[in-house]
């Protein structure tokens, strides 16, 4: 039997990282992409957007689901499970993980999706439309429930311990990567496998965005839709894809030799308790999300300098957002760097949070600040250092990673670097 | 395409398994590693090619590739076809 839960909080460090993305399907090509400031946006060619307002995706490209396993497996999963599935089947080979040698009775997966499998879910009240409710197959269930990628992985790699999804919209995995964390300090696992996926380019998904006034219509120009802090923002521009971290004990990091991005130091959540979907002016949700990761990291305001912004390029929350950073750390603000890498992924939704703590962990790896690009008018109300348009060298010690949902839920990383 | 190869065909299909293995004596759980929910839409693939109907009580007896061909065969002899 594995020990019981320690009430001596652990160091918990990230010794793997896996993602599918509109800009890379393995974690070096997401990087040359964050690195060369080069989006992934485009004309939707998932399928004809011409009846709806906006006509924009940043899809992923040249993903072969066949790479991950066999066609038959393959093909009983949703497109949000396979990106999930691959994305954390690469994290597990870059963690350099020798199931045999570690205790899989301690080994947990939180990988959480905002909202699931929509494709079947279309595809399946087409099905009772023409056919009826009997031609429904026995696989929507299980293609459908934005829970199953954390049971596929348990069930590939045989691992036994704390095992479900969170949901909370676009900070899905803010959450998923927290509670992961907060599994391994308190003692509950060694090892767990953390993050989100999506795929909410279809019919549905489009049309429901698009009816919020959620979603960038500048249709003629898709590699400059998404622009956050802009002045001409007019809203986000869809992502899909997966991000997957392996999070780990420090000590048992050490013994086996793995590579260290750098330590989930602390997490923060809270709720706006406010509106469905918009954010409170003032961004007190956000304020004390990001208050809370900072202290629970035992850190000061001041050690900040990186924020990976939520940054979504919609009015409303870049305004909030900054006001937050700015309320919360008064002249410190200033010497903050933030970006919003959504501004060339797109917005990955349940996966935003996972795929842009990978990107802050191979900031901390590589020495550069991804930018945030189609950054051209600046707005009053945005006056922060965006990192605007080109990558910029500089060192990080300790990030921050923003992660606000629909609902009102907020979630904030502290990530340290490990020397 | 006789009703035979096509039975065969969709059991190719929907269980990802070598045509070789579909022989008539082959179980669909134990030789062709379907599980409980393929075994279903196994039996839905065959309700939708033929246009019939499959009871439950019935299905739950087509456990190999045999069985269903010979099933199917009477069924369809049933409809006139």
């Amino acid at each position: 039997m594995a020990a019981l839960p320690s009430i001596t909080p652990r160091r918990v460090v990230v010794t793997g990282l896996g993602v599918i993305t509109p800009i890379g399907n393995t974690k070096e090509a997401f990087w040359s992409s964050l690195v060369a400031g080069r989006g992934g946006m485009g004309k939707i060619t998932r399928f004809d957007s011409s009846d709806y307002a906006s006509h924009i995706a940043a899809e992923v490209k040249d993903f072969n689901p066949e790479d991950y396993g066999d066609k038959r497996e393959m093909r009983r999963m949703d497109l949000f499970c396979q990106f999930g599935y691959a994305a954390a089947q690469q994290a597990i080979e870059d963690a350099g993980i020798q199931f045999d040698a570690i205790d899989s009775d301690r080994v947990g997966v939180i990988i959480g999706s905002g909202i699931g499998g929509m494709y079947i879910f279309e595809d399946q009240v087409r099905v009772i439309d023409q056919k009826g409710p009997r031609r429904i197959t026995p696989f929507f269930i299980p293609m459908m429930i934005s829970d199953i990628i954390a049971g596929h992985i348990s069930i590939r790699y045989n691992l036994r311990g704390p095992n479900y999804a969170t949901t909370s919209a676009c900070a899905t995995s803010g959450h998923s990567v927290g509670c992961a964390m907060r599994e391994i300090r308190y003692g509950f696992a060694d090892m767990m496998i953390a993050g989100g996926s999506e795929a909410p380019v279809c019919q549905t998904g489009l049309g429901g965005f698009c009816s919020m006034k959620a979603v960038s219509t500048r249709n003629d120009e898709p590699e400059r839709a998404c622009r956050p802090f802009d002045a001409e923002r007019d809203g986000f521009v869809m992502g899909e894809g997966a991000g997957i971290l392996v999070l780990e004990e420090y000590e048992h990091a050490r013994r086996r030799g793995a590579h260290i991005y750098g330590e989930i130091a602390g997490v923060g959540f809270t709720a706006d308790a406010f509106h469905i979907t918009a954010p409170p002016d003032d961004g007190h949700g956000a304020v004390r999300a990001m208050r809370l990761a900072v202290q629970d990291a035992g850190l000061s305001l001041t050690d900040i300098d990186y924020i990976n912004a939520h940054g979504t390029s919609t009015p409303l929350n870049d305004a909030a957002e900054t006001k937050a950073i700015r309320t919360l750390f008064g002249e410190h603000a200033d010497k903050l760097l933030v970006s919003s890498t959504k501004s060339m992924h797109g917005h990955l939704l349940g996966a935003a949070g996972a795929v842009e703590a990978a990107a802050v962990l191979l900031s901390f790896d590589r020495d550069i600040v991804p930018p945030t690009i189609n950054y051209e008018r600046p707005d009053p109300e945005c006056d922060l250092d965006y990192v605007p348009n080109e990558a910029r060298n500089a060192k990080i010690y300790h990030a921050l990673s923003n992660t606000f949902g629909f609902g009102g839920h907020n979630a904030c990383l502290a990530i340290k670097r490990v020397e | 395409m006789n009703y035979e190869e096509r039975v065969r065909e969709i059991i190719v299909d929907q269980l990802g398994v070598d045509a070789a293995k579909v022989t008539p004596e082959a179980a669909f759980i134990e030789d062709l590693g379907a599980d409980s929910l393929d075994t279903v839409e196994l039996i839905m693939a065959f309700e939708e090619e033929f246009n019939i109907e499959i009871p439950d009580e019935e299905a739950e007896k087509l456990t190999t590739v045999g069985k269903s061909i010979e099933y199917l065969k009477q069924k369809l002899a049933q409809k006139g076809q």
